[in-house]
């Protein structure tokens, strides 16, 4: 399959009092059926970078970049319109945390029903009939009663497999998942990987995963991008990461605990201000 | 069954209410510096008059028992009579509360027409011009006093330019033509196929409706940004637009769709404000209604008009928030 999104130099910054601050400097990947993580701190612009593909920032940001494509289409040259056949049709988002990202006066069904009626065309028994049977799709166990519940009435877990089967109702060539469970259990967080894992795997969808997970990432993608402040600082396959070279990414593999080979001190980032540019 | 105990408890505190009510008006009415009985008999009657008189009206007895009496003659739907009009104060009420009801109702649909679109636009294009003007004009509106843009109007409209008619609910050529089914004159003028008088009616609402409409428009448009603009932020719009649903759809089934149940609570009270706060308006386009009525006994020192009338003027805030409340309960899903 030929290249989902391509993406060279991109730039995004927000106006402040003080004039424009770019919080993305230049990144570039490219990106086909595959997984793609992409790890850093909070800040770091993974959000934004991944959102940047479907012009989803805010409407006060600018994005520059001197190539930004989706399956050969020129996102930055494309009118809302055409943005509008890109999202969810062709790419879908998963949020965070389900009780926010939800619609909090949408039943569950509905909501599902809502994202397969705008790319499919049917009729509203049609929609209703595809939303359950995408609910038994991201394995909930009674599907015709979860359709009927708001998102207040589902736990964190159940949200998120609602969100899930919602952003796979149009059955879109990508997905990306923005830190998909880092609002949920321990235990459910897994269930929800695997979940995606599955899913992705079985309808060969391309994967954008965004965490600050970095040995949840390096199990779970093909290829790992490591962002620190507003930059790409590396890029390798994920079964290479515990080899990586760049003293960040190396800087966050040593604060990790261990449970194999223990130390008396964790080990503490040490910034180096050229990573900053 | 859960949403019957739900009911049931935004029914339980309405005895409560009704009873502080009752309780407020029976004070006012006993504290105010009137005397009743001199307002009914003049000031130079002869003593032992006034002393009958005050016996005849049981003014004599201690307040509590004044306030049972009171109490017994309401649920028994008495509110006494009017010294001016020598009515019975429901009969009064029965009167002029439908003027008002008609020019309160045709203000509030003025103003939802308006004002809600307006308000979420002006959210939806926060910072642009047309929200800037959404903005000064509603602020004009909560800030300009009704008689003053009423006086305006009457002397932009009705003396200079002609175009609209002067006060009044009507022309007196129809005076009396019009039979009083519901009280509401345009409604009756329409019932009964009376074409001419329905248009003239419409037209001499056609102000006072504009000037109370635009005092509303301005709190509604105000409030329905305000919401709007919180509402937009959720992190469930952008799951809507990354499904790719169409801008409008985002605006009005999604943000729209998390306000409008808190919205049925602003529209009330708007509606309660104009229902029972057009005395100025009333007063300014001689509207004979409740507003009316009450400065009118007010001044006559008519003590069971003004207790009649402000006893409905509570009702209807204690019935319009009930409503509200029982449409949050109905509507609104995390509240059921």
């Amino acid at each position: 399959m030929s290249a989902h999104v391509e993406m060279r130099d991109l730039r995004v910054a927000f106006p402040s009092p003080r004039g424009p601050v770019e919080v993305v400097h230049g990144v570039s990947f490219t990106l086909g059926a595959e997984k793609l993580g992409i790890v850093g701190e909070s800040g770091s612009g993974k959000s934004v970078t991944a959102r940047a593909i479907l012009k989803l920032l805010p409407r006060a940001a600018t994005i520059s970049a001197t190539r930004l494509t989706f399956d050969g289409i020129d996102v930055l040259g494309a009118s809302e319109r055409q943005m509008r056949a890109i999202r969810g049709k062709r790419a879908g988002l998963i949020l965070q945390d389900p009780k926010y990202a939800l619609n909090p006066v949408m039943t569950a069904g509905a909501q599902i029903a809502e994202a397969w009626r705008v790319h499919h065309r049917g009729s509203a028994r049609q929609a209703r009939a595809a939303a359950i049977d995408l609910l038994a799709q991201v394995r909930i166990r009674d599907p015709g009663r979860v359709a009927a519940l708001y998102p207040h009435e589902l736990s964190g877990g159940m949200g998120q497999r609602v969100m899930i089967a919602m952003m796979l109702a149009p059955d879109p060539e990508l997905l990306i998942a923005d830190e998909p469970t880092s609002a949920l259990d321990a235990t459910v967080q897994a269930e929800i990987l695997r979940l995606i894992e599955d899913l992705v795997a079985r309808r060969g969808m391309g994967l954008i995963l965004i965490s600050h997970d970095l040995p949840l990432v390096s199990h779970f993608c093909d290829r790992v991008m490591v962002m620190y402040a507003g930059r790409v600082m590396e890029e390798l396959r994920a079964a290479n990461l515990s080899a990586a070279q760049h003293p960040y990414t190396r800087g966050l593999l040593d604060c990790l605990p261990s449970l194999i080979h223990p130390k008396d001190r964790l080990s503490v980032l040490k910034r180096d201000p050229a990573w900053e540019g | 069954m859960k949403r019957v105990r739900t009911l049931a408890g935004a029914l339980a505190s309405v005895p409560i209410t009704l009873f502080g009510l009752v309780l407020i008006t029976f004070v006012i009415g006993r504290v105010v510096p009137i005397d009743p009985v001199v307002a009914i008999v003049g000031d130079h009657a002869p003593p032992e008059v006034i002393a009958r008189v005050r016996a005849e009206l049981g003014l004599d007895r201690p307040l509590p028992v004044q306030f049972l009496i009171y109490v017994k003659n309401l649920l028994h739907g008495d509110l006494g009579r009017s010294v001016m009009t020598s009515h019975r104060v429901t009969t009064d009420i029965a009167q002029y509360f439908p003027a008002t009801i008609e020019l309160a109702t045709a203000a509030i649909i003025l103003a939802l027409l308006v004002g809600i679109p307006a308000g979420v636009l002006a959210a939806s294009r926060q910072g642009s011009r047309l929200d800037h003007i959404v903005r000064v004009l509603s602020i004009g509106g909560q800030s300009v006093p009704v008689f003053v843009l009423g006086m305006i109007f009457l002397l932009i409209f009705y003396v200079k330019l002609g175009i609209a008619p002067g006060t009044g609910q009507q022309n007196v050529l129809y005076e009396g033509m019009v039979p009083h089914i519901t009280g509401m004159h345009v409604i009756d003028a329409a019932l009964t196929g009376q074409w001419d008088a329905f248009w003239d009616g419409l037209a001499h609402l056609a102000l006072p409706a504009l000037v109370l409409a635009y005092f509303s428009l301005g709190y509604i448009t105000r409030m329905t940004r305000a919401y709007m603009i919180d509402a937009l932020k959720g992190e469930y719009i952008i799951t809507a637009r990354a499904k790719g649903l169409s801008g409008a759809r985002i605006l009005w089934r999604h943000a729209f769709g998390n306000i409008s149940v808190g919205l049925i609570t602003v529209i009330a009270l708007a509606y309660a404000n104009l229902l029972s706060g057009a005395v100025l308006t009333e007063t300014v386009f001689s509207w004979p209604g409740l507003g009316l009525y009450l400065t009118v006994s007010l001044l006559n020192a008519d003590m069971n008009a003004v207790l009649g009338a402000t006893l409905v003027v509570g009702l209807v805030y204690i019935g319009l928030n009930l409503i509200a409340d029982l449409a949050y309960r109905l509507f609104d899903p995390r509240v059921r």
